[in-house]
Parts: C-alpha cells; sequence; structure tokens
C-alpha cells in the first residue's frame, strides 16, 4: 500500500488524536535508517562500477595489442613464404595461433565485464529511483506529522484567543467593516483635503474679485433696486 | 529562513501595501508562527515549517457551520475554485477546512511576504464566495 493511501486511511480513521502520531516515530527512523543504508549501497555499487569499467578499458586495450601482434606475424609469416623459408612460416602461424587463442579468451572476459557494466547501470538507476521515491515519502509522511502537530499547537492559541468562538460568518463580517472603516476614513481624509484645497481657492477668488461671491453683494443691492423701481 | 527569523524580518516589513504582526508559537515542539496581516485577527496564517517545505495556512470554518444541505455543494465548489485561485489550495484539516500555499524553505522573505499577503487576501475572497454555504 503507498503511503499516500496509509495516510489517508489513518487520517479518515481519526487515527489522529492528540499525542498519537500517524506514522509511529519508530517507524520513521527504520525508514531513514533504510534510505541511509540504500545511499551507501548506491556508493558501494558505483564504485565497483567504475572499477569494472577500468577493467573493461584495459582488457580493450591488450585485444587490441594482440590484434597488433597478429598484424605483425602475419607480415613476418607472408615474407617467411616470400623466402620459401616454409618451416620458419610455420613457426609464425604456431605463434599467431596463440595469439588468436590469448585474444578469444580475452574477448570472453570483455563481454563479461560489459554485461557487469549494463547490469551495475541499471542496478545504480534502480536504487537512485528507489531512495528518491523513498524520501519523497517520507516527506508526506512528516509533512503530516509537522501539520498534525501545527494543528495541535493552533488549536490551543485558538480556544485561548478571543477569535476562538467566533463562526467564519462573523469573522468575516467583521472584516469587511474593518476594511470599510478603513476605506470610509480615506474617504473622509480625501473629502477633508479637498475641502481645505477648495477654499484657499475661493480666497484667492474672492481677493480677486472672481466667482459667486465677490458678486453677491451688487447682484442683492440690484435686485432691491429693481423692487424699488416697480 | 528560520521561523524567528521570519518573525523579526515581518514586524520590519510592508509589502503590496500590506503591514504585518506575527507571533510565535511553540508548546508541542513543532515551531509555528501566527501572522495576522493588516489587522486581521479572525483569519491568521500559521506559518509552519518542515524539512522540505515552508506551510502557510488559514483556517476558514469547521465543518460544524456548514449547512447540513449543501455540504457536498460546497466540497465541489471548493474544488472548482481551488485552480483559479492564486498561489492557494483548499484543504481540510481534522474537522477545519483551511487554505494554504507551500513553498520552498529557501524562498526569500520577499516570496514569503507575497504568499502570506495573497493568502490572506484569498482567504476572505474564499470565504466571501461561499459564505451562502455556512450557517451564521
Amino acid at each position: 500500500m503507498s503511503i499516500l493511501k496509509k495516510l489517508f486511511t489513518a487520517v479518515k480513521g481519526g487515527v489522529n488524536e492528540v499525542g498519537e502520531g500517524i506514522v509511529d516515530a519508530n517507524a520513521i527512523r527504520i525508514f531513514e535508517q533504510e534510505i541511509r543504508d540504500a545511499q551507501n549501497a548506491l556508493s558501494e555499487a558505483k564504485r565497483s562500477l567504475t572499477e569494472v569499467m577500468a577493467k573493461e578499458i584495459q582488457t580493450s586495450r591488450a585485444i587490441k595489442a594482440l590484434e597488433d601482434d597478429i598484424d605483425k606475424h602475419e607480415t613476418y609469416a607472408t615474407q617467411a613464404l616470400d623466402k620459401d623459408e616454409e618451416s620458419l612460416a610455420l613457426e609464425i602461424a604456431g605463434k599467431i595461433a596463440e595469439f588468436e587463442q590469448e585474444k578469444s579468451e580475452q574477448q570472453q572476459i570483455l563481454s563479461t565485464f560489459t554485461a557487469n557494466v549494463s547490469k551495475l547501470k541499471e542496478q545504480i538507476k534502480q536504487a537512485e529511483k528507489t531512495i528518491v521515491e523513498n524520501q519523497r515519502q517520507l516527506s508526506m509522511v512528516k509533512t503530516t506529522e509537522s501539520v498534525q502537530k501545527a494543528t495541535m499547537a493552533v488549536n490551543d492559541t485558538m480556544t485561548s484567543g478571543d477569535s476562538a468562538m467566533a463562526s467564519a460568518k462573523q469573522s468575516l463580517e467583521r472584516i469587511k467593516q474593518r476594511q470599510m472603516d478603513r476605506q470610509d476614513q480615506l474617504d473622509a481624509a480625501q473629502q477633508l483635503a479637498d475641502e481645505s484645497n477648495d477654499k484657499s481657492l475661493h480666497d484667492k477668488m474672492r481677493e480677486a474679485g472672481i466667482g459667486e461671491d465677490a458678486s453677491k453683494g451688487a447682484d442683492i443691492l440690484a435686485r432691491i433696486r429693481a423692487k424699488q423701481n416697480k | 529562513m528560520e521561523l524567528n527569523e521570519l518573525s523579526i524580518k515581518l514586524s520590519q516589513y510592508e509589502t503590496e501595501g500590506a503591514s504585518f504582526e506575527s507571533f510565535f508559537i511553540n508548546n508541542v515542539g513543532q515551531e509555528v508562527l501566527q501572522v495576522i496581516v493588516d489587522g486581521n485577527d479572525e483569519l491568521p496564517i500559521f506559518v509552519t515549517r518542515t524539512e522540505e517545505q515552508v506551510l502557510c495556512i488559514c483556517y476558514l470554518f469547521t465543518e460544524q457551520e456548514i449547512n447540513a444541505d449543501k455540504h457536498a455543494e460546497l466540497n465541489d465548489t471548493l474544488l472548482r475554485l481551488n485552480v483559479p485561485m492564486p498561489l492557494s489550495a483548499f484543504a481540510k484539516i481534522d474537522n477545519k477546512y483551511a487554505i494554504f500555499g507551500a513553498l520552498s524553505t529557501s524562498s526569500t522573505l520577499e516570496q514569503l511576504g507575497h504568499e502570506i499577503v495573497t493568502l490572506s487576501a484569498n482567504s476572505i475572497d474564499a470565504l466571501d464566495a461561499i459564505s451562502d454555504y455556512l450557517t451564521e
């Protein structure tokens, strides 16, 4: 069963009561130890891989040298035949047979090394995958634990705090009220600023004899005169 | 960043027009930082740290506050709102519905600040959006 499924079952089943972990601490420690062991095994495997690869290269080099020897001796044998040195040619051919025997032995060793290398590479890949996967699962378990503990801490705080008993709706109303109050204050401050701007402008206009206020007195007088004249 | 360092830095920090107050809670062996954005202490953000991530959680309401006949509909709505909601996701912890965001432990103060401000705004918006499903 995957860790996530286990966690789900545990959470659903209400295992997470105060003081009771979803996965016991001992199991986490064992899991962590397993990951460390796997990491050690992995670095061990990587070391052997480099050793085997080194041997693979050495063997290829030996085979190359043998091939060179064979080529060289074939030339010698041809030369011996050219000079009608039949028995010498035969001796050289015997040497070539030895080289070829050795070469085929080395080739067998090489193919073993090559097979080993690809097997080790596959194992390393697999181990790395397992480690990453285990770490991911461990992190899920640990996060669940942390959240659980944090929730306990939060619950303690909330039940002793002022906002403990408020419902979400009441909380929302309070926040909205606060946001509105703040906006009203801003609006009021803006209005005040606007008004004082207006006032100083009006003062200046009056001084300059511009605008409604300046003409008011004259207007009223004109109105009174108009009435008298009727 | 360690939580106590975050607490100190947040108190002197202002971002996106928001100010922070924070309180340290550590009474069960798990450090939790309670952060209040813009005085909205009704919906505090709880910040906690694990080896891999920093979790910011805001509790919205309890299961008991949901109108009984609208429970399934609410769950459906929350799942649908999950993707459009920036940076945060809905969750359920014990019997509480919550909204949360997770960050890397190597996050900067700016990133953490942005996360907390967004989470705070999201929590208010979310409650507003689903308040019809809740009892008084």
